[in-house]
């Protein structure tokens, strides 16, 4: 208790700071946000076990760190960066270095005219209309102790605004670098994308590291995905061993709005990922999938919530994992089909491997449905690799190893065809191929 | 001699399943293991292929002038052992071409050759294809998912006249075909005879060899083999039926 009561304190202790540091950030109205959120965060109490949310999720390690925030910004060679992108591919990219922007690291192409793809520092200093609008409105803090935090040192992060009826054919790359040479670190990104009517857009949030070691990400994103605009996100965790990893995403759709996330994880020290869509309006899809890979003494813990507020809405989720050693994984799927959801189509599956005795999944499908004419299904499984197949491959000529990495795969196969752009894809093979020939995996 | 068996036992939890085969096979011969269902024909054909689920428990194997059992499965596959499967292991997520890649190199490298390039290697199966009627668009398809009977075991002899092994065993390769796929897989079975390899076919009916003529048929019931001959035993053993075996001592048909 006493080590929470720390963790707490360093924070509000270091919100003075933070605010002299303020520059142009400071508008009245995001700053008002901030302040409420420090209140909020002052009141709230750390999730514990008993939290229903948080279950299977110990966060007790995390709490016992005092992490330091970062004032400055940080510069890295290119040659560094480079190592993150996707295979060559011309695409734009936006760099942000333990949570700064980097304008130095970014590069922009030719973006469709009014598109907007930078720093959300630099959005809330020219009082861009659309942070007033969006900003805050979809990770409400109530009971979000973690997302107070962040909306209390809310600094930088990522913003990207598609206009009406414009095309972002190439995707918007976001490279989260942590650069903390031994220090722990926290960096809070804050992210907001809002994608106009009739708007195509394709956004990765890419989070990785320079350093092994212990630090801190908490990451807040709200997406706002306007009448048949289509939003493809994409997250790439490849965080350091001993890294935290506290995110949420929160999306909005409204009509026709069509929005798909792809989440790949290697996992962390702990990891958790909450991700919440809720329709706004009738019409819309989502689609949910996610690949984790976890070996160590990792734990990660996806929770997603589709809310159905609406009529003729479908949303399709599908998560799976590959765990080894003493690895945890915890997937909660909420399905929230409210009364006036008629004609909702919503499936969900979650599958897991494990692939030593110690390792574990708590996998809860939650299913609430509250009208009477929809279509939902769901269905977790938790196995091992198959004997059957491998001898199959081993009575070939493929041995053991060859065979496992060809089984596990496979297995993550069904997640990774579900991420359009080749360069993408070829980068996730590429980590799940270094992976699997490794011995112990 | 490419293969001896003597006096296999075989037991899976607990339960004696072979209960001491004799079989010795040459190059350039074709062995038709005939039984009823339960008599251990597949187990027999598993056992030599390396499942381990299987328990020996006395006997020996000789291939090659080397001790079988102590080879895991995939060096005796690299050593020139071919199970065709009775019922082939769908993988979905992992192409047939995928598999095939992986196969050859494999078996490559522990010849200590080098990988076979893309081209190369596209260029040795498009003409293994031809021998049972696959087309291209086959190889992009996940192993045996979604595939009919036919195309299953059209699937094995594939990776048989790629692999090009030296004992093939075909494991109820005929079972639940109907004739033209049946054709196919035989007709696909001579091609790859050589007079340096044999075939060691797992059959319940005498259907197939019609198609495959045996040089030899042996009876397996009950754990052993109880009655060996040529080609005409088969026809036999169709017009009498496994009761005969069953009625029957199983001395008095040995003898």
């Amino acid at each position: 208790m006493e080590k929470i009561r720390e963790f707490k304190e360093w924070f509000v202790k270091h919100f003075d700071d933070f605010e002299k540091n303020l520059n142009g950030e400071k508008t009245p109205e995001v700053h008002k946000l901030r302040k409420d959120a420090l209140s909020k965060f002052k009141e709230l109490s750390f999730p514990s076990l008993k939290d229903e949310e948080w279950k299977y999720t110990n966060i007790s390690p995390l709490l016992k760190y005092n992490f330091s925030p970062v004032s400055s910004g940080k510069k890295v060679s290119s040659e560094l960066i480079k190592k993150f992108l996707f295979d060559k591919m011309e695409h734009n990219f936006i760099v942000f270095i333990n949570g700064r922007f980097s304008q130095e690291n970014s590069k922009l192409l030719a973006l469709p005219k009014g598109v907007i793809a930078g720093s959300i520092s630099d959005a809330i200093k020219e009082k861009n209309p659309l942070i007033e609008k969006h900003f805050g409105k979809y990770a409400n803090l109530s009971d979000q102790i973690f997302t107070a935090l962040s909306t209390a040192f809310t600094k930088d992060g990522a913003f990207i605004y598609v206009p009406e009826g414009k095309v972002i054919e190439e995707p918007v790359h976001i490279i989260f670098l942590t650069s903390n040479g031994n220090k722990k670190i926290i960096t809070q990104p804050r992210n907001l994308f809002i994608a106009g009517k009739n708007s195509r857009v394709t956004i990765i949030e890419h989070y990785v590291t320079e350093n092994k070691g212990v630090y801190f990400t908490n990451t807040v994103t709200e997406i706002v995905a306007e009448e048949n605009a289509v939003v493809n996100h994409i997250k790439l965790q490849e965080e350091s061993i001993e890294a935290f990893h506290i995110a949420r995403m929160e999306v909005d759709q409204e009509r026709d709005s069509n929005f798909t996330s792809v989440l790949f994880s290697n996992g962390g020290n702990i990891s958790r990922n909450d991700f919440n869509t809720h329709f706004n309006d009738e019409g819309g899809e989502c689609k949910l999938n996610g690949l984790f890979l976890l070996d160590d003494n990792q734990l990660f813990d996806a929770h997603t919530l589709i809310d159905h507020a609406k009529p003729n809405c479908s949303s399709h989720e599908h998560y799976r994992g590959i765990l080894d050693d003493n690895a945890r994984g915890v997937f909660n799927g909420k399905v929230l089909v409210r009364p006036d959801a008629q004609k909702t189509n919503a499936f969900q599956q979650n599958n897991n491997i494990l692939l030593s005795n110690n390792a574990s999944v708590d996998t809860k499908p939650q299913l609430e449905i509250f009208a009477d004419d929809v279509k939902c299904s769901h269905g977790a499984t938790i196995g091992q690799l198959d004997n059957d197949a491998k001898f199959y491959l081993n009575s070939r000529g493929i041995g053991d190893e060859a065979a496992k990495a060809i089984l596990l795969h496979a297995f993550a196969s069904d997640v990774i065809k579900s991420v359009k752009i080749n360069s993408v894809r070829n980068y996730i093979e590429e980590i799940l191929s270094k992976r699997f020939n490794q011995d112990d995996l | 001699m490419l293969l001896e068996v003597k006096n296999l036992h075989t037991s899976i939890e607990g339960n004696e399943i072979l209960k001491g085969i004799n079989l010795k096979v040459n190059a350039g011969e074709v062995h038709a293991i005939m039984g009823p269902n339960g008599s251990g024909k597949s187990t027999f054909a598993q056992v030599l292929a390396g499942r381990e689920d299987y328990n020996v428990t006395a006997g020996e194997v000789i291939y090659k002038g080397k001790n079988l059992l102590e080879l895991k499965a995939e060096d005796r596959a690299r050593e020139g052992i071919f199970l065709a499967f009775q019922y082939p292991v769908e993988i979905p997520g992992v192409s047939n071409v995928n598999l095939l890649k992986t196969a050859v190199n494999e078996i490559r490298k522990y010849y200590g050759e080098e990988e076979l390039d893309a081209i190369e290697f596209l260029s040795l199966i498009k003409d293994k294809m031809k021998i049972v009627e696959l087309d291209e668009s086959f190889l992009k398809r996940s192993v045996n998912e979604g595939f009919s009977g036919g195309e299953k075991k059209r699937n094995e002899i594939f990776q048989m006249a790629v692999l090009n092994p030296k004992l093939a065993i075909l494991d109820e390769t005929d079972s639940g075909l109907d004739i033209d796929a049946l054709k196919i897989v035989a007709n696909g079975v001579n091609k790859l005879r050589s007079k340096d390899n044999a075939t060691i076919i797992v059959t319940h009916y005498q259907r197939l060899l019609d198609y495959i003529i045996p040089d030899f048929v042996h009876v397996l019931y009950n754990g052993k083999i109880v009655k060996s001959g040529g080609k005409e035993l088969a026809f036999e053993l169709e017009k009498k039926g496994y009761d005969w075996l069953k009625n029957g001592s199983p001395k008095a048909i040995a003898g």
